[in-house]
C-alpha cells in the first residue's frame, strides 16, 4: 500500500493537544511524522485545504441488529453508515436475536465484522443470560471472545443483588459494566417523558425519577465494590447532578450523553411523530441544559449516538406501538457541533475530545488519537459546509431519523480506517 | 365565518368560534330529533366506517345513530374479527377502508395520537372518538353543550371536574372547551390521578373536595378507570368512595342549582351516589341524548357542509 499524504488540513488531535493547520502522513496503516522524500513522491496525497483532521470518530453505543434483526442493519450497513458519520470505531450492543450472551455469538459477530466490516467494531457481551435480569452470563468466557464491556442496555438489571454480584464478577476481568439506567415499575407502559407534554398528549409517562433512582444505585454499588460503571444516555438534570457529585467523591463512574438529548426535548413530540421516540425519551429544556453543562465540565464523559435502526413499517405506527431509537451515526457529528459549538460555544477541539479520545478512553481502547505510531484512523470534515440529510438515501439500512430532509452544518468528507479510504464524500 | 375542517381530532386545536359553530349546528339538529320523522337527507349517499378499536358502547351507538339521522350509511368495523387480530397496521387497514371508497372515518383507540396519524395518511375526514388518554373531542362537545343548555353561557362558571383526570381523554377535552368558553376549571381528586402538571392547561388543581365543589355550577365526575390504574394510584376503591366520592352531603356543598354530569360509565356507588346519579339534578342521561345531535354536527359540517345551511337542508 501506498503512503498517504493529507495536506493543509486542520489538524486537530485533543489527545495530544494538537489543533494547527498541518499535515498527517500514514504509512502501513499508521500516523508517521514524517515521509522519505522517495515516499512522498509516490504518496497517494489528500488535498484537505478548509477541512478538519480529526482522529476516526468513536461511537460507544450502536445497534447494529445482528444477528437476528438484519432487516433494520448488519454489520455492513451499520459500519458504512459509521464511516459516512466519520466513525471509526464503534462499540455495539448485545441486545440481538439472539443477545449476545455467550461467546458463540460474540464468535458470530466478530467473523461478520471481519467479513462485513467497513470500520472497526467491538462488541459488547450481556450481564445477564438472555438480557433478563436473572441470572449472570458468563462474563469472564465473553471476555475471553473479545467483549470490550457488558451491558443489558434496553434491559437495565432491576435486581440491585444482581448488579451487585455483575459489578464485582466484572471487576475481576477489568470490564466496565454499562447500564442503560430504568426502574421498570415506575416505567410501565411509559412512551415519553413524564410532564407537561404527556400529560397535555395523554401519553404514558417515564419519569426522570425512573433514571436517577437506577444513576444513584449504580454509583453507591460502584463506590461499594470499586467496579466501573458506565451510565448510558444519561437524559435528566438530576442524574447529571448525581453523577456531578460521585465523581467529585471519586466513584469510578462515567456516562454519556446522545446527540438528541442534547439537541431536542419531549416538545417535539405535539404530533406525535415515533421519529421521536425512544428510550430513554427526550425530556424538558432544563434537562438538555443540564446535560449540556454535564458534557462542559466533564461530569458526562463523552457523546455517543445510541444509533438504533428500525424499518419504515416498524416506526409507521401508532405512538404508542412503534419501537423505541432512532438512528444516529450519519448525523451525529453535525447535530453534536451545531449544539455544543455554535449554540453552547464549546470549542471544536472539545467536542472532538468528546467524540474520540474521551470514549475511547473510557472503555480503554486503542483509538481516538493521531499521535504518531496510532492507526490511521482519520475523520476529515468541513464544520461549516451545510448539507441536507436524506435518511433513505443514507448508509443505514434504515432511514428513522428525526434530522431527515433537515439542512445540518458540518459535513464528513472522508473517512479513513488504518489508512484505507472507508467513505469518501461523493465516491458511494 | 365559513366551516373549513376536514377532520376533527381535538378540541385543543378548535378556536372558540368553532366550538360555537358546532354547539349551534346541534341545536339545529336536536330540534328535529324531536320530531316523529328524525332523519334528514344531509348525508345521503355518504358512508360513514365507524372503526372503533377499543370496546364502545355509548359512543358508538350514538355515531351509528347520529350518521343514521343523517341519511349516510353506516359500516361498523368489529375489532375482534378483524384483519387488525391477523396483524394488519393501522395505516393498512385504513387505507384499505378509503380503498373501500368510506366517505369518513369515526376512529376509537386506545393508542393516542391515532387519529391524527390517521388524518395525515387519508384524504377522507377522520372524526376522533376517543384516542387513549388524549381527547374524546365529540365528549367535551356534548358536555359543554349540556352545560349551555342549563346555565347559558358558560363565561365565569365554576366547573369542577371530580376524579381520575390522569388517564381521562373526557377530561382533557372538557377541559379545552371550557377554557376556550371562559369556564373556571377545577380538577379534583387524589394526587395521584389529579397531578399539579395539569395547571400547565389552565385548570386549577384540587385535593380538597369541600373547597373544589363549594359554589361550582357544574360537577362532572369521570369513572374510576380500575382496570388502567393497576390498582397503584389510590389504596382501594372504598377509600375512593370514602374521599371523594360524591353523596347528598358533598352535594350540599354545589351551588343549589349546579348539575350534575358524568360521561359513563357510572361505577353506582363508587364515585357518585347511586340515588344523585338518578336525582333530580343529574343530567346524565341528557348528556346521551345530546351526544346524538352534537355527533350530527360533527358528521354534518366535517363532511363539508355549512352551519347556516343546517335548517334549510332540514326542511
Amino acid at each position: 500500500m501506498p503512503a498517504l499524504w493529507i495536506r493543509n488540513a486542520r489538524v486537530i488531535d485533543p489527545a495530544s493537544k494538537r489543533d494547527g493547520t498541518g499535515d498527517l502522513f500514514v504509512r502501513d496503516g499508521r500516523l508517521v511524522a514524517r515521509l522519505s522524500p522517495a515516499e512522498r513522491k509516490r504518496a497517494r496525497k489528500i488535498e484537505a485545504k478548509g477541512l478538519v483532521a480529526a482522529p476516526g470518530l468513536v461511537d460507544i453505543h450502536v445497534h447494529f441488529r445482528e444477528p437476528g434483526q438484519t432487516h433494520k442493519e448488519t454489520i455492513g450497513s451499520g459500519t458504512r453508515a459509521a464511516a459516512a458519520g466519520g466513525f471509526t470505531t464503534v462499540v455495539c450492543m448485545p441486545n440481538t436475536s439472539p443477545p449476545a450472551d455467550n461467546a458463540g455469538t460474540i464468535q458470530y459477530i466478530l467473523d461478520a465484522v471481519r467479513r462485513d466490516a467497513v470500520v472497526k467494531v467491538l462488541p459488547t457481551g450481556c450481564i445477564t443470560i438472555g438480557m433478563k435480569g436473572e441470572t449472570l452470563a458468563p462474563i469472564g468466557s465473553l471476555k475471553r471472545a473479545g467483549v470490550v464491556a457488558i451491558t443489558d442496555d434496553g434491559d437495565c438489571v432491576q435486581s440491585n443483588e444482581l448488579m451487585r454480584r455483575a459489578a464485582e464478577y466484572a471487576r475481576m476481568f477489568d470490564l466496565p459494566v454499562m447500564d442503560h439506567c430504568q426502574d421498570h415499575s415506575m416505567t410501565e407502559g411509559a412512551v415519553m417523558n413524564e410532564g407537561d407534554v404527556s400529560i397535555r398528549l395523554g401519553l404514558r409517562g417515564w419519569p426522570n425519577a425512573a433514571e436517577d433512582l437506577i444513576v444513584s444505585r449504580n454509583v453507591i454499588i460502584s463506590a461499594y465494590t470499586g467496579a466501573h460503571i458506565h451510565m448510558q444516555h444519561i437524559s435528566s438534570a438530576r442524574s447529571v447532578e448525581i453523577m456531578r457529585r460521585a465523581k467529585a467523591d471519586g466513584v469510578r463512574v462515567t456516562a454519556e450523553a446522545t446527540p438528541h438529548h442534547i439537541a431536542l426535548t419531549d416538545a417535539a413530540l405535539s404530533t406525535y411523530d415515533t421519529h421521536f421516540k425512544m428510550n430513554p425519551p427526550l425530556r424538558t429544556e432544563a434537562d438538555r441544559q443540564a446535560i449540556i453543562a454535564g458534557l462542559r465540565d466533564g461530569t458526562l464523559d463523552c457523546v455517543a449516538t445510541d444509533h438504533a435502526p428500525h424499518t419504515d413499517y416498524e416506526k409507521d405506527k401508532e405512538f404508542d406501538y412503534a419501537p423505541n431509537g432512532i438512528l444516529g451515526l450519519e448525523t451525529a457529528l453535525a447535530v453534536t457541533l451545531d449544539v455544543l459549538v455554535r449554540q453552547n460555544r464549546f470549542r471544536l477541539s472539545h467536542v472532538i475530545d468528546l467524540m474520540t479520545a474521551k470514549p475511547a478512553a473510557l472503555l480503554g481502547l486503542p483509538a481516538g488519537t493521531l499521535a504518531e505510531g496510532a492507526a490511521a484512523d482519520v475523520c476529515l470534515f468541513d464544520p461549516e459546509e451545510t448539507w441536507t440529510y436524506n435518511a433513505k438515501a443514507g448508509a443505514s439500512k434504515s432511514s428513522n431519523s428525526p434530522w431527515s430532509g433537515q439542512t445540518l452544518r458540518g459535513r464528513v468528507h472522508a473517512t479513513l480506517v488504518d489508512g484505507r479510504i472507508a467513505f469518501a464524500l461523493g465516491a458511494s | 365565518m365559513t366551516w373549513t375542517r376536514r377532520h376533527l381530532i381535538t378540541i385543543e386545536e378548535l378556536s372558540l368560534l368553532e366550538i360555537e359553530q358546532i354547539h349551534s349546528t346541534a341545536a339545529a339538529f336536536k330540534k328535529i330529533l324531536g320530531r316523529s320523522v328524525k332523519k334528514v337527507p344531509a348525508l345521503r349517499g355518504k358512508t360513514i366506517v365507524n372503526l372503533f378499536l377499543e370496546p364502545s358502547t355509548r359512543t358508538r351507538m350514538a355515531f351509528d345513530m347520529a350518521a343514521k339521522r343523517l341519511s349516510a350509511d353506516v359500516i361498523a368495523f368489529d375489532a375482534a374479527s378483524s384483519s387488525t387480530q391477523k396483524g394488519e397496521t393501522l395505516r393498512d387497514t385504513a387505507e384499505n377502508i378509503q380503498a373501500l371508497n368510506a366517505d369518513m372515518i369515526v376512529i376509537r383507540h386506545a393508542a393516542a395520537g391515532s387519529p391524527l396519524y390517521l388524518s395525515k395518511i387519508l384524504d377522507i375526514p377522520v372524526i376522533n372518538a376517543g384516542d387513549g388518554s388524549h381527547e374524546h373531542p365529540t365528549q367535551g362537545l356534548l358536555d359543554t353543550f349540556t352545560m349551555k343548555e342549563h346555565l347559558g353561557s358558560l363565561k365565569g362558571r365554576k366547573v369542577a371536574i371530580l376524579g381520575d383526570i390522569l388517564f381521562s381523554r373526557v377530561a382533557r377535552s372538557n377541559i379545552h372547551a371550557l377554557r376556550k368558553m371562559g369556564a373556571d376549571v377545577t380538577l379534583v381528586g387524589p394526587s395521584t390521578l389529579v397531578p399539579h402538571g395539569f395547571t400547565a392547561l389552565g385548570a386549577r388543581v384540587s385535593h380538597d373536595l369541600k373547597s373544589a365543589l363549594a359554589d361550582a355550577d357544574v360537577v362532572m365526575l369521570l369513572r374510576i378507570q380500575h382496570e388502567r390504574q393497576g390498582h397503584r394510584h389510590f389504596p382501594s376503591l372504598g377509600e375512593y368512595t370514602s374521599m371523594f366520592g360524591l353523596n347528598k352531603t358533598r352535594a350540599s356543598w354545589l351551588n343549589p342549582k349546579a348539575i350534575i354530569m358524568h360521561p359513563g360509565p357510572i361505577n353506582r356507588g363508587v364515585e357518585i351516589d347511586s340515588e344523585l346519579a338518578d336525582g333530580e339534578r343529574s343530567v346524565i342521561l341528557e348528556q346521551v341524548t345530546n351526544g346524538i345531535a352534537v355527533r350530527m354536527a360533527v358528521l354534518y359540517l366535517c363532511a363539508g357542509n355549512q352551519p347556516e345551511h343546517v335548517i334549510s337542508s332540514t326542511q
